[in-house]
């Protein structure tokens, strides 16, 4: 009795994981809790207190934040409401699977026989021929109509009558556990990218070698943050050679390496130097046409690899891969190489590097050139006055002031991007070739080793659409039944999906044994 | 000639033939469905001329010295901004529909799925969306762009002619006013109906009689009628749209009536929904998630990053998950899944256009 119970009860719970009932109504709650996140700016706190002043009051804004934060508004797709619909949407689908599979299975691999004489009238699709001859003869006329369409043939003799029977497709059957097993492959390889893999970013200056990267943490106050700077640093200062940077730092390996986690801070296990980094622009335009990184791998002192990295086409050394992602103006010009190509008018050329203020001289003349002045992207408004227009290199520009025996001559904006400004007017040129180490290159950095499982999903993904939507389960019968010198052909069949598409494949093979 | 041309031609017989498909319906002439056909065939046909004489033009705009010339044809496919991708999804529709109207040889569909062609060109026209032809910028340029896209727009076009049908299931089974599926597909179609109507007034009023300069839809849309500066304009169009629903609601039971005279049945109408949805839910789920994902993991270092545009077209694609279910499930099959079918293909619109316009993220390239 008390088993009875406890039958009944795995039973209907069973039932309900195994439900399609289940799989619409978690569906559809899944794409609700999917809303939230799209329209509330997440991981954002400053922007959506802003947000939340303007709309309930800068006195209440606070708690509201509060309360947002605490259902897990500013990161949906990780709070946990979100994770148990997760679940419970893969555990119906698994169930579902199991509960389903057998069944199908047994359609597919139980063998196909002759329909008996009243279920050939029942069917929906049917077709009776007559033709003249014998059965051997028909059969050969039946056969040939079927070949070459996917058709093998059996045959079975009953008394006098023939009945032939073929089926095509059986395994489109298992498109739908295809696809959903692929769902469940793609969730897995996310479950292993999140918990073995990691995402940071790097901001790397034109120059600089880096050994760590940067990951998101919580809210740090001041003092963390000055700390995490600090320990930045000092790991910048030792290349990134650990033992000496707790040395340094006078703690513990184990106590650095926990404050390097809660700072987000990633060990790379080697290190990576930005050489240069320059974006390219269609024409004259502002229009970037390509942004691209040189970065070289060091590994214990030696260079790895070299490659120059673009959107769309990433480094990867390690199993970590780098990303073009974004780039910017370093804050100063410390660090930062003026290349100027310097060339008299009798011809002397030569290429050299200036820092921010320097004084150079045209070969073999008395002119001097001071570096005064910079512009990323230097415009002119209206009035005629140079102004900077943005805060990235679309238009670097040097203003250089010229000066002969000591005395100021002119001075004049040189642009990186015009070479009618490189020219001056005793006939010498001083051509800006680039300035170095002005900007970084951002990048995404990560590691995924999930990413095989999540394409091998999509790959198993895109054969079950196919068997799932674009082929059927078909099978036919004929019967065929000598009387009075004519055969009776029956032909029938049946298709488990399309079964328009079925109804016209059908009445063309029908037609074929037709017209022999 | 350049492509300019071909697209105005095109634009103009798919305005005639709306009208045309709209007058067969009210009259009934053979001829006119003829004509109708004839009209978007010849539309098609310029289209598509159009798209391939801009593609050429393209080619020299959008390449980069590199890569080989497969790549090179690739990356200069006119598909990369918001009015080179409307024009693809016009050019899918009228091409699905073709199909439909050659397979069940059927006109009366062309009705209901040529306004929304109809629409999407007006909307262009009306934003006065940048119709040059622009570099590529760097993410875009991937052998990826050509199957994400594309395959996006057929799937959309796929969903736009579930939509159609699965209003007119609604119109031929859904006839009693207080009804929540007579409520239903009457507001759909009114809603659409009135942005129609009220775009088209934005149209005249703004590009004809002004002639103002092109400028941005955000600061444009609907401010001839709901957003006039005069209130009581503004006060009339909502009258006037409240009129337009409520007319629908009351003498809508009549459009039954004349979709009976063509003999097309339920089931009919039941089967193409379902299978326009059995080809763009897998093409999506191909072209737009997985190609998509692939690409962002090779651009951007991770396949999925809850962007909004990424987290609506999984909804999208959910949703339509949903109404393949629910058509297995007892008492859903019909009127409630077919329900399901036309709220999906407003959420598509809400994905391709809503998400541009109103929330941010890494799929920027469409704004206007």
């Amino acid at each position: 009795m008390k088993e009875d119970i406890f039958t009944k009860g795995t039973n209907a719970i069973w039932k309900f994981f195994s439900s399609v009932t289940l799989t619409v109504t978690t569906l559809i709650l899944f794409v609700l809790a999917s809303i939230p996140g799209t329209i509330i700016e997440q991981g954002s706190p400053e922007k959506n207190l802003q947000l939340l002043t303007k709309v309930v009051g800068e006195g209440f804004a606070p708690k509201a934040l509060n309360i947002i934060i605490g259902l897990g508004f500013l990161d949906a797709y990780h709070s946990w409401w979100f994770v148990v619909l997760l679940l419970l949407l893969t555990s119906n689908l698994t169930i579902c699977t199991i509960d389903r599979f057998p069944n199908t299975w047994k359609a597919i691999k139980s063998p196909m026989g002759p329909l008996d004489d009243s279920s050939l009238i029942n069917m929906p699709i049917k077709a009776e021929i007559r033709v003249k001859g014998n059965i051997e003869k028909t059969k050969e006329l039946v056969s040939k109509s079927l070949k070459g369409h996917g058709y093998n043939l059996s045959e079975k003799r009953v008394d006098k009558t023939l009945h032939l029977y073929s089926q095509k497709g059986k395994y489109s059957r298992l498109g739908v556990y295809v696809v959903h097993a692929s769902i469940i492959l793609v969730l897995t390889g996310a479950m292993i990218g999140s918990i073995f893999g990691f995402k940071g970013f790097l901001n790397l200056p034109e120059g600089e070698t880096y050994s760590v990267v940067i990951m998101k943490t919580g809210l740090l106050t001041q003092e963390e943050e000055n700390e995490r700077e600090y320990i930045l640093n000092t790991i910048e200062s030792v290349s990134g050679d650990f033992v000496r940077v707790s040395q340094v730092m006078g703690i513990e390996p184990a106590m650095l390496k926990s404050k390097l986690k809660r700072y987000g801070i990633r060990p790379l296990g080697f290190s990576i130097r930005c050489d240069d980094f320059e974006v390219d622009f269609y024409g004259n335009s502002d229009m970037p046409k390509e942004y691209k990184s040189w970065l070289t791998v060091i590994k214990e002192g030696k260079e790895v690899i070299k490659k120059a990295i673009k959107v769309n086409d990433p480094l990867t050394y390690n199993g970590i891969t780098f990303y073009q992602s974004s780039y910017g103006l370093m804050p100063s010009l410390r660090h930062a190489k003026f290349v100027l190509n310097i060339k008299s008018n009798s011809g002397v050329s030569e290429t050299k590097h200036f820092n921010f203020g320097d004084k150079f001289s045209i070969p073999g003349t008395g002119m001097e050139g001071v570096i005064g002045d910079f512009s990323p992207a230097l415009g002119i408004d209206e009035s005629g006055r140079a102004f900077t227009y943005a805060e990235t290199m679309n238009n670097p520009a040097v203003l250089i002031e010229f000066i002969e025996k000591g005395k100021h001559k002119y001075s004049g904006w040189i642009l990186k991007r015009y070479p009618t400004t490189w020219k001056l007017p005793e006939g010498h040129t001083v051509e800006f070739k680039d300035l170095w180490g002005a900007q970084y290159t951002g990048l995404q950095v990560g590691r995924d080793p999930g990413l095989w499982f999540v394409y091998a999903g999509f790959a198993l993904m895109s054969v079950g659409f196919v068997l799932a939507f674009f082929r059927s389960h078909k099978k036919l019968w004929a019967r065929l039944k000598e009387e009075k010198g004519e055969v009776i052909i029956t032909m029938a069949g049946t298709a488990n999906k399309n079964r328009f598409a079925f109804e016209r494949e059908f009445e063309k093979r029908v037609k074929s044994v037709r017209e022999g | 000639m350049t492509s300019s041309i071909f697209f105005s031609l095109s634009e103009l017989a798919y305005m005639m033939a709306m009208v045309g498909y709209i007058a067969y319906l009210v009259f009934k002439r053979k001829g006119i469905g003829v004509a109708a056909s004839a009209i978007t065939i010849f539309g098609f046909s310029t289209q598509t001329m159009a798209i391939i004489k801009r593609w050429i033009e393209s080619y020299p705009i959008k390449i980069v010295n590199e890569g080989d010339l497969l790549s090179k044809l690739l990356h200069s496919a006119p598909f990369s901004n918001l009015y080179e991708s409307l024009i693809l999804f016009t050019w899918t529709i009228i091409l699905s529909y073709l199909i439909i109207e050659f397979r069940y040889k059927n006109r009366s569909f062309g009705a209901f799925v040529t306004p929304i062609a109809g629409i999407v060109l007006l909307f262009i026209d009306l934003t006065g969306m940048s119709k040059d032809i622009q570099p590529l910028m760097p993410a875009l340029r991937s052998n990826w762009l050509i199957a994400h896209v594309i395959l996006s727009f057929i799937a959309y076009a796929t969903f736009a002619i579930s939509f159609s049908t699965a209003i007119m299931y609604l119109i031929m089974t859904a006839e009693k006013r207080n009804e929540g599926f007579y409520i239903f597909w009457t507001s759909s179609v009114g809603l659409f109906l009135i942005v129609l109507i009220a775009m088209a007034i934005d149209f005249m009023t703004f590009r004809v009689a002004f002639r103002t300069p092109e400028t941005f839809i955000k600061s444009y849309l609907f401010r001839a009628t709901f957003l006039n500066q005069s209130t009581g304009i503004s006060i009339m169009s909502w009258i006037v749209a409240s009129g337009v629903l409520f007319l629908l609601w009351r003498f809508g039971y009549l459009l039954k009536r004349v979709l009976d005279t063509f003999s097309i049945s339920i089931d009919t109408l039941d089967d193409i929904t379902y299978k326009s949805i059995a080809v763009g839910f897998p093409v999506f789920g191909l072209g737009g998630l997985i190609f998509g994902g692939v690409w962002a993991a090779q651009a951007w270092g991770t396949y999925w990053s809850w962007d909004p545009k990424e987290t609506w077209s999984l909804i999208t694609w959910l949703v339509y998950a949903i109404y393949l279910h629910a058509r297995v499930m007892r008492g859903w099959k019909g009127k409630k899944a077919v329900v399901i079918a036309s709220v999906g293909f407003l959420i598509v619109i809400f994905t391709y256009l809503g998400v541009n316009l109103l929330l941010s993220g890494l799929h920027a390239y469409g704004e206007l």
